[in-house]
């Protein structure tokens, strides 16, 4: 069972427009399918120039966050029959806000990327390992079970207003990530990332204004664990 | 703009970021990936990773030695598979130190679950032996090999495609790349080049692989010269989502999920009597495609039943909850609730590059290398896989193979000058480019992959026989045509996906070609590769490797020997 969809698509092509311009396709689609789905077989019957990311197709790496009817999410794990429709069957697609577009639905993610790096996204500890491995007990790993799902498509710190007025801000992304070794057992460099996200623009940019949660893909409680992360950050400034 | 660097790595998933980490410790990495390095398919790997740790109840490495050379069907090279499995609690150790969060034991050790093909005393019954992080073991393993190669100064070059690889004399001295966001070629010279470029499972119409997976690297090394071993070999996963090929993951049955047909039997019971719906993949797929071809399949449609509905709610929120979410999403099913409905999807090369134990890439069958060339994870076949891979082993594979290469590497670069790509290599890329490009008018490559994706399915997955290769042989010439007369509407450098469509339809078609005519080879059924008109295995005739190279009069074949050294071959039971 098909019915017609309409996707009305930003488009942008640097080495042609001088500004962004605005297309629309018509396309006969089963409600259960993907709006990925749809976007490929525009790109494969209608318009090969149609310049978008994709890869796994099943909601696990993250390339094709995009906004879809004015909020941020995956084109692979959003139906068609889930997206919030005007009433048209308009399906609107485009990037993701608050960052430099390249063409089309793709936009740089350098920056994004970048603000990771600043909190040392990475395990430290310089102990001798032991011979076998670290131990940790299940509810030690369950406050750090959410954090690991997180696979930096980038929906949650474009959605942030915080953002988009101080592109220096770390983002929901970057603060997560943080949290994600700070509260490893395994991990010793607590203090220096602690530092790192209490700095001007760091953690107390964040408004709770929740919009991150909301595009969350993988559903994690973002703002639930930057606030862990400011309660700790006030504990230790008083200890 | 050219590159120097004393290793480049082409992939990064799990194969290339091991060895970048090792290689790294010896010199400048640098790793060029089309994607995102945290976007590789290794990320997408559910259910887990082997080693005999023995945290849950008694393991051995022998047993998984024996488990493995049993499921590859005693096609895996017995002296490699002993190597993988000798060192695979190392290896999970050393992951878990480097910050991976594999689930936990109540006394804070590695958990450790149940998987197909895995076993206690040689087959008794099944053992827990495969390590996890909930259904999201690549994912885990991936962030963290990535994290910590950022933390050991490797340089990424993310979403740059491979267009070749230069290999002359016999010495690889690099690559040539195309930056996606520029359009702008760019040269990467290095004293070694290691391909850990994954796996092509997009050659089939129903696969649970990225749509990125479609084997570049392997068909730029074939038309290079350098053969392709086993290829014949693919593996379909039992339990893809059903008309989406989206991957169950082998855990569900893990933790008590059973396959059921439409008269509710549990059918496993009389394929594989001791352990029914944990026997391994190859034998679970073509079960199921039997119970469907002879109507049993549910309704009378082409798909069973993977009925989780007695398994404890707890335990599937825990451990399966990213399968889960995709029943939810894409099927609107709660798998506590309901059964799943699934199909055999295309799922893993056992096929590839031939390399030795530390990642040399052969040059042919009696084990000639190239200098400077290295290849690990999917795309290479040491053969530890054989004809049929167990679980949790391609994880393991990447990781053991990927550090020895990197450690081969390192020793390799401290007496290796740098070779050099010559501008004529440069040009001839351009050249091709331009000539992509300047077409005017041509099919889309949409169309040609989708026809050619549904003849790979229809007439090369889980059964074969020789009327329908030989058919598939001749209809992939025109094929081949088709895809040297694409049109390209998108002229432009920038983001140019189109353009990279179709360099990528090519390499596909390119490998299904060698697919098929290893598959025509082969005249027995051993693992994965079943064919209807050979049904027996023939330890006699093919117990030995199929190596493919490509010529200008078309495929050539050549074999080589299985190495067997403690387990002799004997019919496989479960």
């Amino acid at each position: 069972m098909t019915e017609q969809y309409i996707f009305r698509i930003r488009r942008f092509d640097p080495e042609k427009d001088t500004a962004p311009r605005w297309d629309e396709f018509r396309l006969e689609m089963d409600p259960a399918q993907r709006v990925l789905d749809g976007l490929i077989t525009i790109k494969d019957e209608s318009d090969g120039s149609l310049t978008f990311r994709r890869s796994c197709a099943h909601g696990v790496c993250g390339s094709c966050a995009m906004k879809i009817n004015g909020r941020n999410g995956l084109a692979c794990q959003t139906l068609i029959k889930d997206v919030p429709l005007a009433g048209d069957s308009t399906i609107v697609l485009e990037p993701l806000p608050a960052l430099p577009v390249i063409k089309d639905l793709v936009v740089d993610m350098e920056p994004f990327f970048a603000k990771n790096q600043e909190v040392a996204p990475y395990l430290i500890n310089k102990e001798t390992p032991p011979e076998r491995e670290r131990l940790q007990s299940p509810e030690d790993q369950q406050k750090i079970l959410q954090s690991i799902t997180c696979i930096m498509c980038g929906s949650c710190t474009s959605s942030c207003p915080s953002f988009w007025a101080d592109k220096e801000y770390l983002g929901p992304s970057a603060l997560l990530k943080a949290y994600r070794f700070i509260f490893d057992t395994r991990d010793r460099a607590v203090d220096e990332r602690l530092e790192s996200v209490t700095r001007l623009h760091g953690l107390w940019r964040c408004h709770s204004v929740f919009n991150c949660v909301e595009v969350c893909p993988k559903e994690i409680d973002i703002t639930g664990h930057i606030a862990k992360l400011k309660r700790l950050a006030v504990k230790k400034k008083l200890g | 703009m050219t590159h120097d660097f004393d290793t480049l790595v082409i992939g990064a998933g799990l194969a290339g970021l091991r060895a970048a980490i090792e290689a790294s410790r010896h010199g400048s990495v640098a790793v060029i990936t089309k994607l995102y390095p945290t976007r590789s398919h290794s990320g997408a790997a559910q259910g887990g990773i082997g080693a005999a740790l023995g945290n849950e109840e008694p393991d051995s490495p022998e047993w998984h030695f024996y488990d493995t050379t049993k499921g590859s069907d005693f096609l895996g090279d017995q002296d490699v598979i002993q190597v993988m499995c000798e060192d695979a609690i190392r290896t999970i150790v050393e992951l878990e130190h480097l910050g991976v969060p594999f689930s936990r034991t109540p006394e804070g050790k590695i958990a450790q679950r149940r998987f197909g093909g895995h076993t206690r005393e040689f087959g008794a019954a099944p053992v827990r032996r495969a390590c996890y992080s909930a259904d999201r073991t690549g994912h885990a393993i991936l962030f963290a090999l990535y994290e910590q190669s950022e933390l050991q100064g490797v340089t990424f070059f993310p979403e740059f495609q491979v267009l070749d690889i230069v290999i002359e004399n016999g010495r690889c001295s690099g690559a040539i790349a195309l930056h996606l966001k520029t359009g702008e070629l760019h040269v990467f010279i290095a004293r070694a080049t290691l391909v850990a470029s994954g796996g092509y499972g997009r050659i089939f119409k129903t696969t649970s692989n990225a749509i990125a997976s479609t084997g570049d690297c392997l068909s730029i090394l074939f038309n290079r010269g350098i053969p392709l071993e086993d290829m014949e070999f693919f593996q379909f996963h039992p339990t893809g989502l059903y008309g989406l090929g989206i991957l169950i993951t082998e855990g569900a049955r893990g933790e008590g999920g059973i396959l059921l047909n439409d008269k509710g039997e549990r059918f496993m019971e009389r394929y594989a009597p001791t352990i029914k719906d944990l026997a391994p993949r190859d034998m679970v797929s073509r079960a199921i495609m039997t119970e469907i071809r002879e109507g049993r399949g549910i309704g009378g449609r082409d798909y069973v039943h993977l009925d989780l509905r007695h398994v404890d709610r707890k335990i599937i929120e825990e451990r399966l909850p990213e399968i889960s979410t995709f029943c939810k999403i894409y099927m609107g099913i709660d798998p506590g609730e309901k059964p799943i409905p699934v199909l055999p999807t295309a799922h893993y090369a056992m096929g590839g590059v031939p390399t030795d134990v530390d990642g040399r890439v052969l040059k042919d069958e009696k084990g000639a290398v190239v200098e400077g060339l290295y290849a690990a994870g999917e795309c290479a076949c040491v053969s530890v896989h054989g004809a049929n891979r167990l679980g949790c082993n391609s994880l393991l594979d990447t990781v053991v193979f990927g550090r020895r290469a990197g450690m081969a590497i390192g020793s390799f670069i401290k007496q290796a000058d740098k070779g050099t790509i010559a501008a004529g290599e440069v040009d001839t890329v351009k050249d091709g480019i331009d000539a992509l490009l300047n077409r005017k008018n041509g099919e889309q490559a949409g169309a040609v992959r989708s026809a050619f994706q549904a003849l790979m399915m229809d007439k090369c997955s889980v059964y074969r026989n020789e009327a329908d290769l030989a058919d598939l042989i001749q209809e992939l010439r025109p094929y081949r045509e088709r895809a040297g007369r694409l049109g390209i509407k998108d002229k432009g450098k920038t983001f140019n996906t189109e353009l990279l469509e179709a360099i990528e339809l090519g390499h596909l078609i390119n490998l299904g070609e060698a697919i098929a005519g290893s598959a025509l080879q082969r005249e027995e059924s051993r693992g994965a590769h079943s064919r209807e008109d050979y049904p027996g295995r023939d330890d006699n005739a093919w117990l030995k490797h199929t190596f493919a190279f490509k010529t200008e009069r078309g495929i050539d074949f050549r074999f080589k020997p299985v190495t067997v050294t403690r387990f002799q071959p004997v019919e496989r039971k479960y």
